[in-house]
């Protein structure tokens, strides 16, 4: 990872993903927050690569820009009744000011801070992220499968209609 | 294997969940055993924890991501206690709701399992996952009842939620960052190594921590969803979160704290911070409590005021000597007092309102010749919640601001016994409506059997330990004393 190319990747994605990240919120159609979503994802998976974490690239790519991204279209596209307007809100300057803050308060502290380095090259594959998950992370990885079929309990439960649910009392 | 023992407890009450889901689609007809299989769950759970504390063989599994010692074994007691409370006092309203009662009761014992996780949790990718855990099955329980009013809870609480995560794991990410490791235990040593080289990155993490399970704790200025969500959910969830999900979100507050942002120049800043904090919430919410006239919200705000409390134990640490932790036992004491009482007030509150159809606290009026059972056990815990002995909650306020005058925080101790004169005031207006009121109705309402064991077993649990508070205090003791500093 020597020379200017890793430079010059980095700062074209991290450019893509603010401005992307931007026009999520400045978008006034929610369709185009959506797609605009996705290409911050698209460059967030970009900084992976440049990390040389292809996999968890990947699973970024398939993950957030595939499945999430086409799940909230869906969402989108069938609630017929709610709006497709990514209306203004009152909270406009409170918020701009928060943000404002917050980033003020983040700029300083990453400047300041000490981050460790890490000099040497990254010897990291998918092996090891294997091994590492289901030796080390086995337990919050075991505990994110029970999470998910709560979840899934709990959204069937939301989603049905009440006479789905005199239907199923009766059974 | 080890591992699966040491995750014992968690694994009885998930199991239990996978059980009830199966009889649920399988043999629907014998529906009516589904809190006795969930009850049924906590028992193993909680003996599997007995077992532990008679092996004495405390112990970390899974990489250190999990953690068996004197102060996780306090919280799965805990726990296993208020899940089974709350089962049993869900029973009559599930029975009555009719539908999706196996989904009920299983998103109740994964958020308990997930509760115990919390607690347990060494390392912060495991604490982040567990507050998952606990809190999706608590958003979808908050929107049960699918009227309006549940449905803004569930997605109040959902929204706020999100956001109280995402600051959370903001926050979280800045202490990866900055010492390269995610364990509570390497994190807290390599801080007291690296000095205050990085102070302001920790200071930074640390409030985006304490916003972040400071909507969980239900402290102010995080406090906004907390009467809207207890007034709209159904009750017995209520129950659930005003118990379950405060004391989960202290135990882990306290396990981070004192573990991994226990050195001295970090402490000092956020003693400070919760000190301030706990003013601010006790009045706030006491104030906020006087003016409300459903029961519900009262209870709501009335819970933000004890979460103030409760943070004058976390502030207190800054006592010379060994007792560094006095304060922390004050929290673990004050939590399980609390649950017994609070559980208590909540159970009298779900058998009186379905009963009457409303949560006016001008209803209940006259209560005491209705039902006299059910208006004593209210009275007597709206007695422990103010302080007054002979209860549970007189011991907790005196051990929590004993702890606060031996930090030299006399102030907030001077704040915290105003404030508990003005919840007397609230607190003493609703056992007046009980007893002298007079009501137009005036049959007798009957009292469903579990709902009689719960509202019993809270209200011994208040005067039991408030006549003995000692084996209480000692296991909160023991707890805590594993956050000593040598």
């Amino acid at each position: 990872m020597n020379g200017a190319g890793p430079s010059i990747a980095f700062w074209v994605l991290a450019a893509v993903t603010l401005i992307a990240g931007g026009g999520v919120m400045l978008s006034r159609s929610l369709f185009h927050a959506v797609l605009l979503l996705i290409l911050t994802f698209i460059g967030i998976a970009g900084f992976f690569v440049l990390l040389s974490a292809e996999f968890i690239a990947m699973a970024q790519i398939i993950i957030y820009v595939g499945a999430i991204s086409v799940l909230v279209l869906f969402a989108i596209l069938l609630t017929p009744r709610a709006g497709r307007y990514n209306g203004e809100t009152k909270m406009l300057l409170p918020a701009l000011l928060l943000s404002v803050c917050l980033a003020a308060v983040f700029l300083f502290v990453i400047r300041d801070a000490a981050w460790p380095r890490v000099n040497s090259e990254p010897h990291f594959n998918t092996n090891q992220l294997g091994e590492a998950l289901l030796s080390t992370w086995v337990l919050p990885f075991e505990i994110a499968s029970v999470l998910l079929t709560a979840a899934l309990v709990g959204a069937i439960m939301l989603a049905r209609t009440p006479q789905e649910e005199a239907e199923d009392a009766l059974a | 294997m080890n591992g699966i023992d040491v995750a014992g407890p968690q694994i009885a009450v998930l199991g239990a969940a996978g059980v009830i889901l199966l009889v649920d689609a399988l043999v629907p007809q014998q529906r009516r055993l589904l809190p006795f299989i969930a009850l049924i769950g906590l028992a193993v759970s909680a003996l599997w924890t007995i077992s532990w504390v008679a092996r004495d063989d405390y112990q970390t599994a899974f990489g250190g991501t999990l953690s068996l010692d004197h102060f996780s074994v306090f919280f799965y007691f805990l726990f296993a206690g208020i899940t089974a409370m709350v089962v049993l006092a869900s029973i009559d309203w599930v029975n009555r709701e009719g539908r999706g009662q196996g989904e009920y009761y299983a998103l109740v014992l994964t958020a308990c399992s997930g509760l115990m996780f919390l607690s347990a949790g060494r390392d912060l990718i495991t604490i982040f996952i567990a507050l998952e855990l606990s809190s999706i099955p608590q958003y979808v329980l908050a929107g049960w009842g699918k009227d309006v009013r549940s449905s803004e809870a569930g997605l109040k609480y959902l929204l706020l939620g999100a956001i109280a995560s995402s600051l959370l794991l903001y926050g979280m990410a800045l202490l990866y960052g900055v010492t390269g490791t995610t364990m509570l235990a390497e994190i807290g040593e390599t801080i007291a190594w690296s000095g205050d080289a990085n102070r302001s990155v920790l200071v930074v993490a640390m409030t985006l921590l304490i916003a972040g399970f400071g909507f969980k704790m239900a402290v102010v200025p995080f406090q906004m969803w907390v009467p809207d969500v207890y007034q709209g959910a159904p009750t017995p969830v209520a129950a659930y979160l005003s118990v379950g999900s405060k004391a989960a979100a202290f135990a882990v507050v306290t396990r981070i704290f004192f573990e991994a942002l226990g050195a001295r120049f970090l402490s000092d800043d956020w003693s400070n911070v919760f000190a301030v904090l706990a003013a601010v919430t006790m009045t706030v919410g006491n104030v906020m409590a006087i003016v409300q006239t459903d029961i519900k919200r009262m209870l709501g705000y009335s819970s933000i005021a004890q979460a103030g409390n409760f943070l004058v134990g976390l502030a207190a640490i800054s006592v010379a000597g060994g007792e560094f932790t006095l304060g922390a036992s004050g929290v673990l004491f004050f939590l399980a007092a609390y649950a017994f009482t609070n559980l208590g007030v909540f159970v009298a509150v779900i058998a009186i309102s379905q009963k009457i159809g409303s949560d006016q606290i001008r209803d209940y009026a006259g209560m005491w010749k209705r039902s006299p059972f059910l208006s004593l056990g209210l009275a007597f815990c709206l007695v422990s919640l103010t302080g007054i002995p002979p209860t549970a909650g007189f011991w907790a306020k005196l051990y929590i601001f004993n702890a606060g005058i031996r930090a030299d925080l006399t102030w907030l101790v001077v704040v915290g016994v105003l404030n508990s004169l003005v919840s007397a005031y609230y607190y003493w207006g609703v056992i007046r409506q009980l007893f002298t009121g007079a009501s137009e109705d005036s049959t007798a309402i009957r009292t469903s059997p579990s709902i009689g064991l719960s509202l019993g077993v809270a209200a011994a649990g208040v005067f039991v330990f408030g006549i003995l508070p000692m084996p209480l205090i000692s296991a909160a003791r023991d707890a805590a004393a594993i956050f000593a500093q040598h």
